[in-house]
């Protein structure tokens, strides 16, 4: 059986956020990048960039309750992975 | 020393007066009370406590663990009584030393457990009385003078436990421990109790209304206890209500111009000495304290009302004797006739705990002129 | 205040879901980078994809981890720091239909309880003990215990553990493990990706062990502690990885074995 190849996103609360980076050093693609701004702890918090692929791993090493993960499948006429 | 074995007989009331061991009543009747787990650890004289129940515990959910420490065997004993069993620990008062921190988090975090201190000799008072944990926190206490006492006080301790969600103690020794007497046990009612809302069964866990045992009684996010001010102070009201609520004590001769205040196996030998000179005409009557704490205080102010002399015998250094000297407001009647007295073991009572050295220390304290 | 994509696109579906099942609130007060609450959040998973929840009793010790139960919808014993185990015990035999597991610190289970831990798993106690170990007394702000590794600097080894002066780390998983009441025991860390995966896998397999009457089950779980390290938050991965899991190699180790030697008949698990 062929899975179906699909694409990821994320939510990020960033309000919960404590800044400690671990996420972006797990992300495969690289798509998270620390923020500039801080929230209101005080905390820069991830920015997600396209190219998302849904692993969770961001989910899996934070701390912090941050991230849903999602992922959707591919347009039909796009089923190239990027 | 009789046990029986573990069949169903020796976990029910006497069908006629058998010959038992203290510490085979102590067993049985904490098991006629419904007790389903214990833990202890050997130490002269508990340890046939230990030996009664590990040979009576038998059967679907009865659990005796010969626990490794004391301190693991109390803690087994607070897990168990989280989940709503009746569980009991014990030792003697070496071993009651170990377990002063399990105690006091009994008290603090309200999970009921029994601890029988069958106690070397009476120097243990203060221990029991006072604790050694942190907090405040009391430790509800009864003396038994025999092994008949020890029975009934046995099945009452484990219904006060429950009643007040708090670790109670019951004073033996190794008289008690040892002696054995002819006995019927018979189980003993003591009305309703409070259902027991709060046990950790797992049932709620997802639920959002799970539950926490804890000292600080924080509770859960969704469901928050008081927080540990407020829960402190709760339990400090809580032990001014027992204090009020669960004084017991017994005299005779009140009004007698001297009175002897004695607790545990000292009263057998003092109501004994009592009888002798009462007999030869000396006015003498006595008071036992049941309940060490909360001592009696009161019922002792109105039994010594009229003595001119409150003589106070313990074998011990001197520790009821403060509690005699709080409770009188006259204190210069009061007199320590008793002392430290122990056999060459080191394990029991010496040759103060007979009744012609009693008599002959009251006889020595009637002599005097009222003590100024 | 949150920064997302629409995560309305046709056809997604959630894969990850921030608060677990079993979590009340996820706000918590735990330092950016600890590791404490990811392997809280993998127990809370497991006992939730088992479908455990509704049968299971934690007994929790004294930790920066004791603050974090407030919030798991589980029952739990708070206990005396060390005593989980012991506390364990009374539960789980007067509930042995129950789930139990404690949740305990290096301080808590190697110091204050190490007794305890022993003398459960040697009574072959049917419970899944979990111990976070970060090599520090971090609750009380950073100190040695007996699980801190040589060279490990904390506030009272401000220069790193020294054999001379401080003694070597117990690694408490080896004892449990060379115990004939054990039944599995595994180390794990929360260190990376691949790390926490395998963590959820092990702590999977040691509750599937309790849940088969096995005997005793324990899992280490190494977690960062970037302020009790002395490192950032960022860095407290590769501190876990370089360090602490060189000292406490991961994976299953070999368990004693159960059956008797010299043919006495006991059956082997």
């Amino acid at each position: 059986m062929t899975a179906e190849p699909y694409r990821g996103t994320v939510t990020i609360a960033s309000d919960r956020c404590k800044g400690c980076e671990l996420c972006v050093a797990a992300c495969p693609p690289r798509v998270l990048s620390m923020s500039d701004d801080v929230n209101e702890a005080g905390y820069r918090y991830p920015l997600l960039a396209p190219g998302c692929i849904g692993c969770s791993l961001c989910h899996a090493v934070c701390p912090d309750f941050v991230f849903d993960v999602y992922r959707f499948p591919l347009p039909a006429e796009n089923k190239e992975p990027q | 020393m009789t046990i029986t074995d573990g069949s169903p007989a020796g976990q029910r009331e006497s069908a006629r007066p058998e010959l038992c061991s203290g510490s085979e009543v102590i067993a049985r009747s904490a098991i006629m009370a419904g007790c389903r787990f214990f833990a202890g650890y050997p130490m002269s004289p508990f340890t046939e406590l230990l030996e009664s129940f590990s040979k009576l515990m038998t059967g679907p959910g009865l659990v005796c663990v010969n626990a490794e420490s004391e301190i693991e065997g109390a803690n087994m004993v607070i897990g168990a009584a989280a989940t709503g069993a009746r569980a009991a620990t014990g030792s003697c008062g070496q071993g009651i030393a170990l377990m002063q921190e399990a105690i006091a988090e009994s008290a603090l975090n309200e999970t009921p457990i029994v601890v029988f201190n069958m106690a070397r000799g009476q120097q243990d008072y203060f221990q029991a009385t006072r604790g050694g944990g942190w907090g405040d926190y009391r430790t509800i206490t009864l003396a038994p003078k025999d092994v008949f006492e020890a029975g009934e006080h046995t099945q009452l301790l484990f219904h006060l436990a429950d009643k007040y969600r708090a670790p109670v103690l019951l004073y033996g020794d190794h008289f008690i421990a040892h002696t054995e007497v002819s006995i019927r046990l018979e189980a003993r009612e003591f009305g309703p109790l409070p259902a027991k809302d709060w046990v950790l069964d797992g049932t709620a866990g997802g639920t959002g209304r799970s539950r926490q045992i804890w000292t600080w009684n924080s509770g859960k996010v969704l469901s928050p206890g008081p927080g540990p001010d407020e829960h402190w102070r709760r339990i400090g009201a809580k032990f001014d209500a027992i204090a009020a609520a669960e004084q017991r004590w017994e005299s005779a001769h009140e009004g007698a111009d001297t009175m002897i205040v004695s607790f545990g196996t000292a009263a057998v030998f003092v109501e004994r000495v009592v009888a002798e000179l009462r007999a030869e005409g000396h006015p003498v009557g006595w008071f036992r304290p049941i309940t060490l704490w909360p001592f009696p205080a009161a019922a002792l102010e109105r039994a010594v009302a009229g003595a001119s002399r409150v003589l106070v015998f313990e074998v011990n250094a001197g520790q009821m004797v403060e509690d005699v000297r709080l409770a009188l407001p006259d204190r210069s009647r009061i007199a320590s006739i008793g002392g430290v007295s122990f056999d060459d073991s080191g394990l029991r009572y010496g040759t103060l705990m007979d009744v012609p050295e009693i008599r002959a220390r009251v006889m020595a304290a009637l002599d005097r002129e009222k003590i100024a | 205040m949150t920064t997302t994509q629409d995560p309305g696109l046709p056809g997604a579906r959630q894969v990850a879901r921030a608060r677990p099942n079993l979590l009340q609130t996820t706000e918590h007060h735990f330092c950016p980078g600890c590791g404490e609450p990811i392997a809280m959040r993998l127990i809370l998973e497991v006992i939730d994809e088992l479908g455990l929840a509704q049968r299971t009793i934690a007994v929790v010790g004294h930790g920066c981890y004791g603050g974090f139960v407030r919030q798991i919808d589980v029952d739990v014993l708070q206990c005396l720091h060390g005593r989980a185990p012991s506390c364990a015990t009374g539960i789980k035999r007067m509930r042995p239909d129950s789930v139990v597991f404690t949740l305990q610190g290096d301080g808590d289970m190697v110091n204050e309880g190490l007794q305890e831990v022993l003398h459960t798993a040697a009574r072959g106690e049917r419970m899944t003990c979990v111990l976070l170990n970060n090599g520090v007394f971090g609750d009380t702000g950073g100190h040695l215990t007996a699980a801190t590794v040589l060279g490990q600097r904390t506030k009272t080894s401000l220069s790193g553990r020294e054999a001379a002066e401080h003694g070597y780390p117990i690694p408490v998983a080896d004892l449990v493990a060379s115990l004939r009441g054990t039944a599995y025991v595994a180390r794990a860390a929360v260190h990376n990706g691949p790390a926490i995966v395998t963590a959820k896998r092990v702590l999977r397999r040691a509750f599937e062990h309790q849940l088969n009457g096995d005997g005793f089950t324990l899992v280490e779980i190494l977690t960062m502690c970037p302020t009790g390290w002395f490192v950032s938050p960022s860095s407290g991965g590769t501190y876990s990885e370089t360090t602490l899991a060189d000292a406490y190699p991961l994976g299953e180790l070999t368990v004693a074995p159960k059956a008797a030697s010299g043919g006495h008949g006991a059956a082997a698990r």
